[in-house]
């Protein structure tokens, strides 16, 4: 009989402490669907005046809205592509073989989303400037795939290490020959590694503001129309409707990609 | 087909390149090759008069960092950066500590999400979110006053340095901003430390007798400790790099990421500008380093 054992029940202010925090992180994403409903259109004046869907409206007919809103989904999906296409294959490259210099390779894909935005973006603009390439869609797409790769790589990397090379072997030796193993074998065990993956690049890229301001020309993308609103406020009803419509846009994608990820890794806790 | 597959099976090595190829050609071509544009570029120099980069070698761009105004702003980056890191520890500890060691398998798996989804859901949008929350008018604001707090908050706004005309276009303003933002980044790592921490350990540590405050302090917070730097990492560096945090909430005084922004924009110095992101990359490598000796990468 132990008498004070250490650490069966949380204490009350270590509970207390805890909903803190994930308070502090989730009520500030509640403020902003409230005032999406707000009468008030030129300060963020609260309690609120008064209650109202019709900003929701005014937003739908902004043309200037719905043009940056196609050209983010358009950049995040080619960048999600890419991403896709990069990281698997390194993924598979490093998860094959014990080459001499394969922290290198992991080191060099994280790179981009180690270093600060700002280095990444100007480092672009001097090279694309110096080449003389017009800033343009393909130059933000350039831009947004360097730091995808990685979420890809990481999700892809993990499913190879837990998938049981067994598998690959029996296919083998069934007569399967490479590419049938890598459709039959490979492809449905890193699919939803896939999916996961491809969901977070795509949220990366959709989001992303800082690389991008450095990357495009004269183009808006979603976040750099938000970031105009954010400096100088012109529309702050209108505003408070994307930013609402954007939460609610992502919630979905990133919760089910979350999951995914955090149930795989617990299975794998499972087996150890 | 068949022989086509039985060629590469015979040739793993070969296979492994190929796989590597467009990758890393990617990298090193796009990223790599930027980088060292950059670190080009920062040898160069605007002629004053002309409006021009000169594609000269020189040191000068960089002797202009050393302008007062300019380690002004790597300063004032810097200490922001540095207290932003000490208050994400603070705030991140009770959460993360829970759900290390209490949350049943089901609730950590929930709590993993509830703290991860706030990263990846819009950045943007979460510094709107302080706008709203933080402006003179705002909810912040109205608690204040439901509170009778109004001289407390005017003394704080009132601070030379850190203070402001109100909560949303001061440096305290920024600070709640950042800490809010970077959270996750610190949460998480702190988790993952604590995770590997065996209850067999604190067991015995209370079987010899400690009090549970002993065994937080003597054996909780040093195993902590790599996850609090491996944390601190993003914290800081996310903070050096922002330029969209001080843009939105902060006041007319510059931060590394503004100033990079202006230089190479209104006026065109690229020089300038890559010159001043190599004070953000050089800070880090040498926090790197030190995280490195601290253990900070086993906690990652």
């Amino acid at each position: 009989m132990r008498s004070k054992s250490y650490g069966d029940k949380a204490s009350l202010g270590l509970k207390i402490g805890a909903i803190g925090t994930l308070l502090f992180l989730h009520v500030p994403l509640w403020v902003i669907f409230l005032y999406s409903f707000t009468t008030d259109e030129s300060t963020y004046s609260f309690p609120l005046p008064g209650l109202t869907t019709k900003w929701f409206g005014v937003a739908l007919q902004r043309t200037d809205l719905w043009d940056a809103l196609k050209l983010s989904l358009q950049v995040a999906s080619l960048a999600t592509v890419a991403a896709l296409i990069l990281g698997t294959l390194a993924a598979a490259a490093v998860y094959r073989s014990n080459f001499f210099g394969r922290d290198a390779v992991s080191f060099l894909l994280v790179l981009p989303i180690a270093l600060p935005g700002i280095v990444t973006g100007i480092a672009l603009r001097s090279a694309i400037g110096s080449l003389e390439i017009p800033f343009s869609f393909w130059t933000i797409i350039i831009g947004h795939a360097t730091f995808c790769v990685v979420v890809v790589y990481n999700n892809v990397l993990a499913r190879f290490r837990r998938m049981q090379s067994s598998q690959i072997e029996a296919s083998m030796d069934l007569g399967a020959n490479s590419f049938q193993t890598f459709r039959y074998i490979v492809l449905p065990n890193i699919a939803t590694a896939l999916l996961a993956g491809g969901m977070l690049a795509f949220a990366l890229s959709f989001d992303e503001v800082i690389v991008t301001t450095f990357t495009a020309g004269q183009q808006s993308t979603l976040p750099i129309w938000i970031f105009s609103q954010l400096v100088r406020p012109r529309d702050r009803p209108v505003t408070n409707v994307v930013a609402t419509i954007v939460i609610l846009i992502t919630f979905l994608p990133i919760f089910f990609a979350q999951k995914i990820s955090a149930e795989s890794s617990d299975t794998e806790g499972e087996t150890k | 087909m068949n022989r086509l597959s039985t060629f590469f099976y015979k040739r793993p090595a070969l296979v492994t390149l190929l796989l590597l190829a467009i990758p890393m050609l990617y990298m090193i071509v796009v990223y790599l090759g930027s980088l060292f544009a950059l670190l080009l570029n920062s040898f160069y120099f605007l002629e004053e008069f002309t409006g021009l980069v000169v594609k000269e070698f020189t040191l000068s761009t960089y002797v202009q960092l050393f302008k007062p105004t300019n380690l002004g702003i790597f300063g004032r980056t810097a200490g922001m950066a540095l207290a932003v890191t000490i208050m994400d520890a603070l705030i991140a500890f009770p959460l993360s500590y829970y759900i290390a060691k209490f949350a049943s398998r089901r609730l950590r798996t929930y709590l993993y999400i509830a703290v991860t989804l706030p990263l990846w859901s819009s950045y943007l949008v979460r510094v709107y979110a302080w706008k709203l929350i933080l402006s003179k008018e705002g909810i912040l604001s109205w608690f204040v006053n439901l509170f009778h707090l109004n001289s407390l908050l005017d003394a704080l706004l009132s601070l030379p340095g850190i203070g402001g005309s109100s909560l949303s276009l001061s440096p305290i303003g920024m600070f709640i901003a950042f800490c809010y933002i970077w959270l996750p980044y610190m949460i998480v790592p702190i988790q993952t430390a604590l995770e590997r921490v065996p209850k067999s350990l604190l067991e015995a540590s209370s079987d010899l007798g400690a009090k549970p405050s002993q065994t937080f302090r003597n054996v909780i917070l040093p195993l902590a400790f790599p996850g609090v730097i491996a944390g601190s990492i993003f914290t800081f560096s996310l903070t050096l790099g922002d330029f969209i945090v001080p843009q939105s909430l902060g006041n007319s005084r510059f931060f590394i990421g503004q100033a990079v922004y202006s230089h190479q924009g209104t006026s065109g110095n690229i020089p300038l500008a890559a010159a001043f992101t190599m004070g953000p990359v050089v800070i880090m490598v040498v926090y790197l380093l030190i995280a490195r000796k601290l253990g900070a990468f086993d906690a990652l």
